[in-house]
């Protein structure tokens, strides 16, 4: 089944399509690479999908519902999306506690005023710092985490969200070898939850090892799409990466 | 001395809701006097022109600020950053020049005299020690009304919002609400200090409402600590005290209002310099 859909979707940047009519397909369950060369268009395309960009033209359909105008930021939470950013971007001077409590707490602005974090609320937070190694440093400020240890962090906080759509940015730039498993295996895992991955990577070797499908970028267009070892091998992505 | 401690309790209100909105929320306002003006004047008005009691007083002056503030808070939530501190800074200006010209209800720079002292249940709070149990009532009160607020789920999104607006939008946060609302709380706070200070004061004129005034408060807060309630409380009895230390230093006669003024300024550099995050502050901004 396709849960996320783009339909000739569009975006310019004084004049340059970042994102040029392009249509894709993404199946539920599965886990889609998104490759190609830097500026081809694959953050854009995340930013679109997470509404933090307007759309020039085109559709975004997701799980049915068709979007031909902006998603608004908050709002796509509730189209069951969730995702993190290249540049890391936490909440810098508050707890690793509280950097996950604040997105599985109440969302009405009233209904929060009234409510305290629960067992339950704490239960998630424990469960996905755990995962990614960090709850021995749940009352720390997240300024004070290494690198790898904030790129982890932002994974657990949309782990926590317990969506159905998961946009990860180049979640291993950086990361040391064993943390590098870490989030290979959470995506692993997530995908056997039957959730939906989409993940921007430069490592081909990850692409090939993690990924179901694969669609190359290139200046904003879809070039090829396939099962990675196809792709991988076709001329026209080679002389993307090579520049030709 | 009864008469600085209830100066230090209206300041320590006005610094707890501010720091609501700057140290919580991260939004740099220095329209907070526009607000706590509002208050003063209802309370005044009211009182010297009408039967109305200082208690009704005090809620219309808090439905009137939050009013206002939710109207203002609309507009300000289009702005960011350094945007918004000047948006903050044009209302404030604003609305003091409302208070200053619309003579027929303000009286404009002469001010409105005579403000009476509450009365309640027969006690007459006309005396500075009673008059000065019922502001650190209210004192408590704000600082449980503030502190049920900021150790909320509310609270901890205002922080996030803080750190960075569009991250915590896309957890289906929607910013602009929690914003306004955080804004409204604070300038119906405000709100109670005024009626405090105008009924204390029993005269108030525009000038008491200017920009300078909400220097002063945001001052309290950073010097305090942003983001810390106790720290907004410490801040507010460290200003209020520091004219009465510095009496005893000795400045040459003539200047020493001026060279109150330059150590008041020298302080607060100082701090900026070695202490950016105040007293007891959880917040650098």
């Amino acid at each position: 089944m396709k849960i996320l859909k783009t339909k000739n979707l569009e975006k310019r940047f004084n004049g340059v399509r970042a994102v040029d009519r392009l249509s894709i397909r993404i199946e539920k369950g599965k886990i889609t690479g998104i490759i190609g060369p830097n500026g081809s268009g694959k953050t854009t395309l995340i930013n679109l999908l997470s509404g933090i960009l307007e759309m020039d033209s085109g559709e975004i359909i997701v799980d049915g519902i068709k979007k031909n105008t902006r998603i608004l930021p908050h709002q796509i939470f509730f189209y069951g999306i969730t995702r993190t950013f290249q540049n890391v971007r936490l909440f810098e001077q508050m707890t690793v506690m509280d950097n996950i409590l604040v997105v599985v707490t109440e969302r009405n602005v009233f209904s929060s005023l009234f409510e305290r974090h629960t067992e339950y609320h704490k239960k998630i937070a424990e469960e996905v710092l755990q995962k990614v190694g960090l709850w021995e440093k749940k009352d720390q400020l997240a300024f004070n985490l290494s690198y790898g240890q904030r790129k982890l962090l932002e994974i657990a906080r949309t782990l926590a969200t317990k969506v159905e759509i998961y946009l990860f940015d180049e979640p291993f730039a950086g990361l040391f070898p064993e943390m590098r498993k870490i989030v290979s295996i959470i995506l692993q895992e997530l995908r056997q939850e039957n959730k939906t991955i989409v993940l921007i990577e430069h490592d081909i070797g990850l692409i090939r090892e993690l990924c179901d499908h694969v669609f190359v970028m290139n200046e904003g267009k879809l070039l090829v799409e396939g099962k990675p070892d196809s792709v991988l091998k076709k001329r026209e992505v080679v002389e993307a990466y090579l520049g030709g | 001395m009864e008469h600085l401690a209830i100066l230090f309790a209206i300041y320590a209100i006005l610094g707890m809701s501010l720091n609501l909105v700057v140290g919580y929320t991260g939004l740099l306002s220095v329209t907070h006097a526009a607000f706590y003006g509002i208050g003063a004047y209802t309370t005044a008005i009211l009182l010297t022109k009408s039967d109305v009691g200082f208690f009704s007083s005090l809620i219309l002056g808090i439905i009137i600020a939050a009013a206002v503030s939710f109207l203002i808070g609309i507009v300000l939530s289009k702005l960011k950053g350094d945007y918004y501190a000047l948006g903050t800074f044009g209302f404030n200006t604003i609305i003091f020049a409302v208070f200053l010209n619309w003579q027929k209800l303000t009286r404009g720079p002469l001010g409105i005299p005579g403000v009476p002292k509450p009365e309640l249940f027969g006690i007459n709070f006309a005396n500075n020690f009673n008059f000065l149990v019922l502001v650190l009532i209210f004192l408590i009160l704000t600082y449980f009304a503030s502190r049920f607020v900021v150790n909320s789920s509310f609270g901890r999104v205002l922080k996030a919002i803080r750190e960075d607006e569009t991250a915590i939008a896309v957890f289906g946060y929607n910013a602009l609400y929690f914003k306004l609302t955080i804004f409204v709380i604070s300038a119906a706070m405000a709100a109670i200090a005024g009626s405090f200070f105008a009924s204390y004061v029993t005269f108030i004129d525009s000038s008491s409402f200017q920009l300078a005034e909400s220097m002063f408060i945001l001052a309290i807060i950073i010097l305090g600590g942003l983001a810390n309630l106790r720290g907004s409380i410490l801040g507010a009895l460290f200003l209020i005290l520091l004219p009465e230390i510095l009496r005893f230093v000795g400045f040459p006669s003539g200047i020493e209002a001026q060279m109150r003024q330059a150590v008041y300024g020298i302080i607060l550099i100082l701090l900026m310099l070695y202490r950016p995050q105040g007293l007891i502050g959880e917040y650098k901004l």
